[in-house]
């Protein structure tokens, strides 16, 4: 079924009784070409260009709950590609590039709305970052420019100028950045990737992987066994546990980053604004809600809540950067769990094992990479070769030292990222 | 959320800075060989239950102590300084 | 309307006069806004979000989603505010939202007239063509549509706080049960908190014509209200709604301080609480649920329950003919309050064949269902479906609808843990210790009349005491009604038309079968799909109902179709009380220097360093530009003598007889050789092998050594050594301690440093006594000091650190000594440029991406010893020959131009990623050199000295043609450092 506004007329003419499943719920085949273990954003994606760019359709999709039910739905939405660091720089902007196309692609409206991202600095040395990181967008083809108070102001006007602890100097402005509606994606990827044959299996928790001599034959699923020539897993907030039913240690320490979201106001904040010194992002959305959020809550947890220390500091940063929001009010805050890698950038790659692949390490930043994550994770699975701008994402740079892409500087401490 | 530091008794997490998994304690011999330091500094089982990590009570005494904890339930079982013995 | 005769909440002598949307109203003290414009006979209060229909009030507490409002004027307007819960005071203004231009005619209403083209998630399936519409037309279109209230916008002009409290046992709500439960347990000695989201304590009590102990139970809590608040050990906070269940027994709490009050009355508006407890007591009611019918969303169509309690609380009536639609027995109670109270009950329609009437003398209609609702702005009449299937019409003026009561067990869930679901009220009950050390009591955890809540509330206040450590007995129950609450479930009521769940998102029952069929079964799509429970009450009074349709057309049961997520805040909080404090300078503390007064009276620009606050520059007369200063300031270092305060390093004060052994740990070269009287430059290394920090540490004596770390990494680095020390070496003899605000520490650098110090010092300095990279205890006018010999701008410099009382005094005298020899105070400014001339580098330089040898320093990475970072930075990525090294930049084409973060190319190459060399960190005109100078970091750069690289800056469209140098551009034999 194609949608579209005649449809949605017709439709609504004759009482809306002809919608139909957006994807099936089969039963999962004895084997497949392609097992993808994860339903969430990456998964789907994954699915999804598996069949429409290497025409695998002999897929499954194994997902332990509700697809879209991880991190994908628990995101501030943010899209954008303005890393600074060669490897992310090429990814993302790919990403973006497919962010870009993606309504038409998937014949399902996410949303994408590039309503601008802006990141203010506080000082001589921040605006000098601000630069360099703007120069590498610009030099990978992106779009970036560098804001004085006066530009910002006319940008964000609500932004306390005159009495902050970290007065504004300016900032990095990123228009082709925005904003997309979280959940949509992961429907519209697994709309798309069931419509090309695909089989999306839900409630299919996968609890073994089947190697033999060194090469994966399938998985061990609470609905019965599954044979596979290739598996990928793309299971952000429990890729170590997966990784584990192969006998995998991965690069990666588990933690909670809490967001938040408001009751609806009218139109107040147009774009995204990011507040480096406070940790703080904040966009607001098209239902009205301020949706933001604020670094980890910096211990490991699986737990998919936060507590308040990290709640406040964030409402703090909030009230310093634009106290014109202070009546606004919290209407429902959550947690996802998000794949720390040492060096705060993610990991597609091949694994020791013949037929086994594996996409985790995404940090906070996994929904902007969704369509570029699934796209290149589609490649190599589909070619065992990398895919150009996910070259770098190697699972091996921690003992070579080479690419090693920590955009914070922080070194290998997970949570520092 | 709140820990029992061994020194100064339970304090709130403000109070704490948080580092990782207490596999950082057993640091190898610098020749122990490439797959022991990534062991080391890079790899984790990072188990969904029960856990050891690092807590700095940096607000407080500057202990350093191991807290053994759920990281599913954030129940928290134990707390020793790391150089207790 | 008003109705004569008893109601407890309102004072009915103290009339209050305030204003809806223009008209001004009359109420009485006691009023809710939603009870005042009740009495007043106003009906509608507001539109639906999607489909603007007219909306009246719903219920008669937080759960709200209709009455919401703006309250307030100007910057202190508080949009979203419900009319509930909102108290009336004199002079009160209020308007409504989300309607243009007025409430009674509101052209966003056309939407309703759409809707059979706005079906649950239509606006995924279309607005996609042509491509760029959704930015310039689709999207602004809906933004402009969406959202309720409006931010006032500025600064917000109100005070909030954030405090702390700690108790023995936690009781959240102030019901029969809650009431029972804080008593009990107050009694055992233990210390209660007793949060009441309402202005007074009785919770449903204050709402019913009942009787505890033969008193009215209003009169009765009031009286245990009493008693609580006479004792000492008890805590009662009423206006406070505890918002969220932490971790190790902390919860979060939002009161209401002073929203009842006229803004000139109020010193406070809202504090934040964060109440740790050993036991909390959830006794926080429940909440009743609809039954959807046709239309039955429109004003006057009300929760059965909010219906009796504004007659008995408030004494008002949305109008004097009422029915009451249920399917349980208390539908029953609220039929014959009404009746008591007066009105004309017109029906009691109760779903349930087999029902008995327990309403008393009312019409009374079993196995009769409401099929639909009539009146647009305001219900006129209801339309009755008789068990046989005819249809009747009834003219009333509101409807009573009770489809059971769900147990409020939100904050129970707050840490993962699902309610269990109770088929016998066919509701989600909640159970102890889902948070750990919360008991539940009375109607959250299912316990539905008011003895069971009394007795159920007791036993909790006594287990919770207990477990808490106290003893006590059970207190002797009042005698209350224990009537049975029965009830089989209704969720819907088929027909033709729409039938609301959410009524402020506007999901219908349609919506949610419409989901199901588009295979968003699990609940969690449903609601994301359809926004069904999204709203501003997140679903209080419509979740259940929505997933008992979705489980029905999907074939499964209740528990197997699951919940929904319960998360905090259970009622929204503004992010001006959970950030107060903030606003302003509040954010993050300010760390001032003991020069900052004097170099404040000098002029000088006071810029942020971290935490610290650093001189930029001091402007002298005549000079009109930061570079004017800044170039004289460098000028008078490199001629004369310049002071700087340099006391925001980080200082550790490390001693014992194993330091040495340690410093060599810590740092990549080694210090155990280092002489006392001696200090030495290190660079100390993460763990995974790159730069951390580099500072100089001195050895004052034998056993006691003085560490300088950046300004940045102080606490960094201090943390580090705790764990380098305590968890690597703790066999090591040695003690540490941060001494940075101890000491006052000032740079006197210049040719004429030695002139100035030996005017100051109390025994003169020679080259031979004092030589480059000595330290030593001086005295300065009598007061005991620290001489450092070392430099950071290349010049014959000391650092002179005296006890932080006398920095200021200090300051002032080096200054005046150096004005007198021709230099003077220095800032941020000439710094930078001073140590750029020289190569130095910071932490532009090492910004936790550069290794040793990126900066040139590989072969101080001792292979004598082992340190922290060692291994690792001998990764083969780390030293590998492609790495980009640190090079300094001089601009020799016609651009003069360099800035930092610009990127370095090939002169040939576009300025594009696959040809990136390199990039900018740090650049300074140098007055000494008389042209710009760059410190950069360049592919293969040590060996390309002398060679030519362009740098492209497309943020400031800077192209500029460069010779790659050495790092140090000033001064490379290092002369002037000694003699």
């Amino acid at each position: 079924m194609v949608f579209s506004g005649l449809r949605i007329l017709r439709e609504g003419l004759t009482g809306n009784k002809g919608w139909k499943p957006h994807w099936r719920d089969p039963e999962p085949k004895a084997e497949y070409d392609v097992i993808v273990i994860g339903g969430g954003g990456h998964g789907l994606a994954t699915a999804f260009y598996l069949a429409k760019e290497h025409g695998l359709t002999n897929v499954a999709v194994l997902e332990k709950g509700y697809i879209g039910g991880g991190n994908v739905g628990r995101n501030t939405t943010i899209v954008r590609a303005n890393y600074n660091l060669p490897g992310n720089s090429e990814f993302y902007s790919h990403s973006l590039k497919l962010w870009e196309g993606m309504e038409q692609e998937l014949n399902f409206n996410t949303m994408m709305s590039q309503r601008g991202v802006l990141n203010l600095f506080h000082s001589d040395s921040q605006r000098d970052y601000a630069a360099r990181r703007g120069n590498s967008m610009v030099n990978q083809g992106d779009d970036a420019q560098l804001l004085g108070p006066d530009g910002v102001r006319k940008l964000a006007p609500f932004l306390d100028f005159d009495n902050v602890r970290f007065p504004i100097y300016g900032g990095l402005y990123h228009p082709r950045g925005g904003t997309a509606r979280h959940d949509a994606v992961a429907w519209g990827y697994a709309r798309g990737a069931d419509m090309r044959g695909v089989d999306i299996i839900q409630n299919c928790e996968v609890t073994g992987i089947d190697i033999e001599n060194g090469q994966v034959r399938g998985v061990q699923t609470t609905r019965g066994a599954i044979r596979a020539k290739k598996v990928g897993m793309v299971v952000a907030g429990r890729s170590s546990q997966v990784a584990a039913l192969a006998g995998m240690r991965l690069p990666i320490e588990s933690h909670v980053l809490q967001a938040f979201v408001t009751e609806g106001l009218k139109p107040f904040i147009p774009g995204v604004v990011t507040f480096g010194m406070g940790h703080f992002y904040i966009s607001q959305s098209d239902k009205g809600g301020l949706v933001f959020g604020g670094d980890l809550d910096f211990y490991a947890s699986y737990a998919a809540r936060g507590n308040l220390p990290m709640a406040e500091h964030v409402m703090e940063a909030a009230m310093t950067l634009m106290p014109a929001i202070g009546k606004a009010r919290v209407l429902r805050s959550w947690g996802g769990i998000m794949d720390m890698s040492s060096d705060g950038s993610p990991i597609i790659d091949r694994t020791h094992i013949d037929g086994l692949y594996v996409n985790c390490g995404w940090c906070y930043g996994g929904f902007k990479a969704v369509p570029g994550s699934g796209f290149s994770f589609a490649h190599l699975l589909a070619t065992d070769r990398p895919h150009e701008p996910a070259a770098r994402f190697r699972l091996d740079r921690f003992a070579t030292g080479y690419s090693i892409m920590d955009e914070e500087g922080t070194g290998a401490q997970h949570n520092l990222h | 959320m709140r820990l029992p530091c061994p020194l100064c008794g339970t304090r709130d997490r403000r109070e704490f800075y948080y580092q990782g998994a207490a596999v950082a304690l057993n640091r190898p011999a610098p020749d122990a060989g490439q797959e022991a330091w990534e062991n080391y500094m890079h790899l984790r089982d990072n188990p969904a239950g029960r856990t050891r990590d690092l807590w700095m009570h940096e607000a407080g005494c500057g202990s350093w102590i191991v807290v053994e904890r759920d990281t599913v339930t954030h129940e928290i079982f134990s707390a020793e300084l790391i150089d207790a013995d | 309307m008003r109705i004569d005769g008893k109601a407890h909440g309102i004072d009915r002598s103290k009339p209050v006069s305030f204003r809806f949307d223009g008209v001004t109203h009359s109420g009485f003290q006691g009023d809710t806004l939603a009870s005042a414009l009740m009495g007043a006979g106003v009906r509608m209060l507001g539109r639906s979000f999607k489909y603007h229909r007219p909306r009246g009030v719903l219920t008669s507490g937080s759960e709200e989603p209709n009455a919401l409002v703006t309250v307030r004027s100007g910057a202190q307007a508080e949009p979203n505010m419900r009319a509930t819960i909102q108290e009336i005071y004199e002079g009160l203004e209020a308007k409504s939202q989300n309607r243009w231009p007025s409430l009674g005619f509101d052209l966003m209403a056309v939407n309703d007239l759409a809707a059979p083209f706005f079906g649950a998630g239509f606006y995924y399936k279309t607005f996609m063509w042509p491509k760029a519409f959704w930015e310039k037309l689709y999207e602004p279109l809906i933004r402009h549509a969406a959202g309720l209230g409006a931010l006032p916008g500025g600064d917000n002009p109100d005070a909030y706080e954030k405090a702390y409290a700690f108790c023995d046992v936690l009781v959240v709500g102030s019901g029969p049960a809650g009431l029972m439960a804080a008593l009990t347990a107050a009694k055992t000695g233990a210390d209660v908190i007793l949060c009441e989201e309402d202005s007074m304590l009785g919770g449903r009590l204050l709402s019913e014509r009942e009787t505890i102990d033969g008193m009215d139970a209003a009169l009765w809590a009031a009286e245990i209200a009493g008693t609580l608040r006479a004792m000492d050990n008890v805590r009662i906070m009423t206006r406070t709604a505890v918002t969220g269940a932490y971790d190790q027994g902390v919860y979060g709490a939002l009161e209401r301080v002073s929203h009842h009050c006229a803004a000139s009355q109020a010193t406070l508006l809202e504090c934040f609480w964060r109440i740790t407890a050993q036991r909390t007591v959830l006794a926080s009611g429940a909440l009743e649920r609809h039954i959807a019918f046709r239309d039955n969303d429109r004003p006057g169509v009300m929760m059965a329950g909010a219906l009796r309690a504004y007659a008995n609380r408030w004494g008002v009536a949305p109008g004097r003919s009422v029915a009451v639609f249920g399917n349980n027995d208390d539908a029953h109670r609220t039929a014959r309050d009404l009746a008591k109270a007066g009105l004309n009950v017109a029906a009691l329609i109760d779903s349930r064949p087999d029902a008995e009437n327990l309403a008393g003398d009312v019409p009374f209609y079993p196995g009769y269902h409401v099929a639909r609702a009539h009146g647009r702005t305001g219900l006129d009449a209801i339309t009755l479906r008789a068990p046989h299937g005819g249809e009747d019409r009834i003219a009333v003026e509101a409807l009573g609808v009770s489809g059971g009561w769900n147990p409020s067990v939100h904050l129970a869930c707050h840490m993962n843990k699902r309610p269990i679901w109770n088929d016998t009220i066919a509701a989600f009950v909640a159970q102890d210790d889902m948070v750990p050390g919360m008991i539940c009591a009375g109607a959250a955890r299912g316990v539905f009349s008011t003895a069971d809540c009394l007795k159920s509330g007791a036993e909790a206040g006594l287990e919770a005491a207990r477990s808490a450590g106290y003893r006590g007995a059970l207190p002797p129950l009042p005698q209350a009604d224990d009537a049975v609450y029965n009830l089989r479930r209704l969720w819907a009521v088929d027909g033709p038309g729409r039938a609301w769940l959410d009524f402020q998102n506007d999901v219908t029952v349609k919506d949610i079968k419409q989901a199901a069929a588009e295979n968003y079964r699990s609940v969690e799509h449903m609601k994301r799909y359809t926004t069904q429970g999204m709203a501003t009450d997140q679903g209080k009074s419509s979740n259940v109902a929505a997933l008992a349709i979705l489980a029905d057309v999907t074939g499964r049961d209740i528990p197997e179709t699951g919940t929904t997520t319960f998360r905090p805040p259970y009622v929204p909080v503004s992010i001006a009380a959970m950030g107060a404090g903030a606003q302003a300078e509040g954010f993050a503390p300010q760390r001032f220097t003991t020069s900052h007064l004097a170099s404040t009276q000098m002029g000088a620009p006071m810029i942020e360093a971290g935490l610290w606050y650093r001189p930029s520059y001091f402007p002298r007369d005549g000079e009109k530009t930061w570079r004017q200063s800044c170039d004289r300031e460098v000028n008078m270092v490199r001629n004369a003598v310049g002071i700087c305060d340099v006391s925001t390093l980080g200082k550790i004060d490390l001693q014992g007889p194993d330091v040495g052994a340690f410093l060599d740990f810590v740092y990549c070269n080694t210090f155990s050789t280092l002489k006392p009287g001696r200090v030495r430059y290190g660079l100390m290394l993460r763990e995974d092998g790159y730069v951390m920090d580099d500072g100089t540490t001195a050895r004052l004596s034998d056993g006691q050594w003085i560490m300088t770390t950046t300004t940045a990494a102080a606490g960094e680095v201090m943390k580090h050594l705790e764990w380098v020390y305590q968890a690597h070496c703790p066999q090591l003899d040695l003690r540490f301690i941060s001494v940075t605000e101890q000491w006052a520490q000032f740079a006197i650098a210049g040719p004429e440093a030695r002139a100035l110090l030996n005017g100051l010092l109390d025994d003169k300095l020679d080259d031979e006594g004092f030589p480059f990279m000595a330290c030593g205890d001086v005295s300065v006018m009598g007061i005991p000091a620290r001489l450092f010999r070392i430099s950071f701008s290349g010049e014959h410099a000391y650092e002179l650190a005296i006890p932080s009382r006398y920095g200021d005094a200090l300051f002032r005298i080096l200054v005046a000594r150096a004005e007198a020899l021709g230099g003077g105070a220095y800032g941020m400014e000439a710094l930078n440029v001073l140590r750029i001339e020289k190569g130095h580098i910071t932490h532009s330089e090492i910004h936790g991406r550069t290794t040793a040898f990126d900066i040139g320093f590989g072969r101080m990475v001792s292979k004598k010893k082992d340190c922290i970072g060692q291994t690792m930075a001998a990764r083969p990525g780390l030293v590998d020959e492609d790495r980009e090294q640190l090079v300094g930049l001089r601009p020799v084409g016609a651009v003069k131009q360099l800035v930092a973060g610009g990127h370095l190319f090939a002169p040939e190459d576009a300025p594009i990623r696959e040809n990136d060399q390199g990039y900018i960190t740090s650049v300074g005109f140098s007055p000494s050199l008389g042209e710009m100078r760059a410190l950069g970091f360049l592919k293969h750069g040590r060996s390309r000295h002398g060679q030519k690289v362009k740098m492209v800056d497309h943020m400031r469209g800077i192209e500029t043609l460069c010779e790659v140098t050495d790092p140090v551009a000033f001064d490379r034999e290092g002369g002037r450092l000694r003699g």
